[in-house]
């Protein structure tokens, strides 16, 4: 099979146009999973999109290369038998933040303890978008959703610490408005042996922006730019300074063996 | 061939390594831990991987997972475990992934009696999913069928493209008997056909003249489009109304139009009988017995033991019973079978049935009296 050089033959055109809204980060996100691959120059039969169940989880439709959508959270438990019966195969799993972080919270650490080898994008856009706009555990506190409309009562959940503190070998998180630090995250990600993982924070202009009040789709850009500071900014900020912003960067990148791999050496004792 | 002197367990996961299946994910729970220990050390041994997930969702997912990655999967579980798979169990329907799923029956709904054995989960193996869909059940009787039937379940999965449920139960897996293993050369054994063609052209869900479509695997050049929403036959998602009336037509037929090729009941006893036992799994051992004792006491009797309970075999009950004039269902609940053979069966015959649902096993004693007591 030819190998693609350009990021839009990893694209099915014949599904377009897409669902998603104007103003909407996910196609920002596959892009950047696109233009990663080309620059990769992975064949299409030794990929794989796997999703999970909401408006992210649509773009398995989208893509030209094999796709999985299961079921709402258990996508990462689907790629373990994917991951171990066909190990030269690069699994991408394009996951929302409930579907990853909420009913899927448990098979992402397990999955990033295990270190199977697999890349996941979390599309964290704040909220749960398909079914209408309510908080999920990364909805910061405070915020307004169809659930909360007088703010958010639970803190939120920082899922790349929580993988980075599960064993992952690369974490890394960014938004979609860094688009060249997106991709070469992606690219870092997609060239790591091991479980990686990164956070994009997305914009939802239709749900979580018109709620907040930041606007649509150019306005969360706008928003993304100012709100979110590089990890080593941020660090030095004081506690209280820290509540108005969210860091971006990489926070982990080993070399840990992965689970296939140390699988083998025991059964081999 | 070989005699082997093996419990129910391991009799289920030697039959799935002879049946070739090379990947084993689950999570332990009694009467089937035993049977994930096995795997845990034979599977790696066979060339296969055994995988212990977080939970019985995770376990039946990986099972499909490993299915689409090119090879033949299963898990083993108890009721607890078997009420969380099914949200995966419906999917593996929708997405017409063949893989095999164990249900050693436990005692009980929620956590009931661990440790012993019931028959309560037939109507959850039918039913227990959202939606419209077939789905294929087996039931073993003895130690020899839950080697053979199980292998006969990964043949099935792989010939129906679908899920398919073995029905053991507590007493069952525990329970130790010589069987005869036949060598690997002797087995003859299914496996998925490959896509021929050029590759642009493949579609995974197009049906054969069967209603079963030929799914590749993920690494193929034959590229393999899998979702649990309403898809074409390329794979891509549609919620047109033909589309969804379609897939959902043909998820049905294409388990029950055949159903005459699933494992057929096993008659005992007299030909044409007055008195005809109806029973499955571990019960059917019971009624057996209690059926010949009856003979010997000159009472007109026969058995019809179900190997497949699902799709129920309607047409083969109805035939074997023809002559009947008294249908006794043996089984260990509160009448889930009792209800179906009601169904099936033409008014007139009487329909009777020896229930059990105390933790306990039925006893043949039990099986005469109650013969003794519809005559
Ligand atoms: C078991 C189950 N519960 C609930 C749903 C309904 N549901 C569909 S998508 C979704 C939330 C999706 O949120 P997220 O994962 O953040 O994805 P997004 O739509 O925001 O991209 C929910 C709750 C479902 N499909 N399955
Ligand atoms: S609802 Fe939000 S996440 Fe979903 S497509 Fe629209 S903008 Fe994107
Ligand atoms: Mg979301």
């Amino acid at each position: 099979m030819d190998i693609p050089v350009r990021y839009g033959d990893y694209i099915d055109w014949d599904q377009l146009p897409h669902l998603w809204c104007p103003g909407c980060g996910n196609g920002i996100a596959l892009k950047g999973v696109a233009l990663a691959l080309a620059e990769l120059n992975i064949p299409l039969h030794k990929l794989l999109l796997a999703t999970g169940i909401g408006c992210s989880g649509r773009a398995g439709n989208y893509v030209s290369f094999h796709s999985f959508d299961g079921t709402h959270g258990r996508t990462l438990a689907f790629c373990t038998g994917i991951n171990v019966t066909q190990p030269d195969l690069k699994i991408i799993a394009f996951l929302g933040d409930g579907d990853c972080g909420a009913i899927g919270g448990n098979h992402l650490l397990h999955a990033a303890r295990r270190n199977l080898n697999i890349t996941v994008i979390e599309i964290n856009n704040f909220n749960y978008a398909m079914t209408g706009g309510q908080f999920s555990p990364t909805t910061p506190l405070s915020s307004i959703t169809s659930t909360s409309r007088k703010g958010k009562a639970e803190y939120a959940m920082d899922t790349a610490s929580l993988v980075a503190e599960a064993g992952a070998n690369y974490v890394a998180s960014t938004t979609v408005y860094h688009t060249s630090q997106l991709n070469n995250f992606i690219k870092e990600a997609l060239l790591t042996r091991g479980f990686s993982f990164v956070e994009v924070m997305s914009s939802c202009p239709t749900y979580y922006g018109r709620y907040n009040h930041i606007g649509d789709g150019p306005e969360m850009m706008k928003w993304f730019k100012e709100k979110t500071l590089p990890r080593d900014k941020y660090e030095k900020l004081s506690l209280e300074e820290k509540q108005n912003y969210i860091e971006r960067g990489k926070l982990v990148q080993r070399n840990r063996e992965d689970f296939l791999t140390t699988y083998k050496k025991r059964r081999k004792k | 061939m070989k005699k082997m002197f093996l419990d129910g367990n391991v009799a289920v996961a030697l039959g799935s390594i002879r049946a070739g299946a090379r990947f084993f994910a689950g999570y332990p729970i009694s009467p089937v831990s035993e049977l994930a220990e096995f795997c845990s050390h034979e599977m790696p041994k066979a060339g296969g991987i055994y995988v212990q997930m977080e939970d019985e969702i995770a376990a039946i997912a990986a099972v499909i997972g490993a299915s689409l990655g090119g090879k033949k999967a299963f898990t083993a579980t108890s009721g607890p475990g078997f009420s969380l798979m099914q949200e995966n169990i419906g999917f593996a329907s929708m997405a017409e992934v063949p893989c095999v799923i164990i249900n050693g029956q436990r005692f009980g709904l929620s956590t009931g009696v661990a440790t012993k054995p019931g028959q309560s989960d037939i109507m959850q193996a039918r039913w227990g999913r959202h939606g419209d869909q077939s789905i294929i059940a087996l039931t073993p009787a003895s130690v020899q069928e839950c080697f053979d039937l199980t292998l006969e379940a990964f043949n099935l999965a792989e010939r129906f493209s679908s899920p398919v449920i073995v029905l053991t139960d507590a007493t069952l897996a525990h329970l130790k008997e010589r069987i005869r293993v036949p060598d690997p050369a002797e087995i003859k054994t299914v496996k998925r056909k490959e896509p021929q063609g050029p590759p642009e052209e493949y579609k995974p869900y197009q049906p054969d003249e069967r209603g079963i479509p030929l799914l590749s695997y993920f690494g193929s050049e034959y590229i393999l489009k899998v979702t649990g929403l309403v898809h074409t036959e390329k794979g891509n998602v549609s919620s047109d109304p033909g589309v969804c009336a379609s897939l959902i037509d043909r998820l049905e037929r294409k388990i029950y139009d055949y159903q005459e090729e699933l494992p057929p009941p096993r008659y005992y006893g007299e030909e044409k009988a007055e008195t005809v036992l109806i029973s499955f799994g571990i019960s059917a051992r019971a009624a057996r017995e209690g059926m010949r004792r009856a003979l010997l006491e000159g009472i007109s009797s026969g058995l019809i033991q179900l190997q497949t309970v699902w799709p129920f075999p309607e047409g083969a009950i109805r035939r074997l019973s023809s002559h009947a004039s008294k249908v006794i269902v043996v089984e260990m609940n509160r009448g889930q079978v009792t209800r179906e053979v009601e169904r099936i069966l033409p008014e007139g015959v009487e329909v009777n049935s020896l229930l059990r649902a105390d933790s306990e096993v039925i006893y043949p004693r039990e099986v005469l009296e109650k013969i003794k007591e519809v005559q």
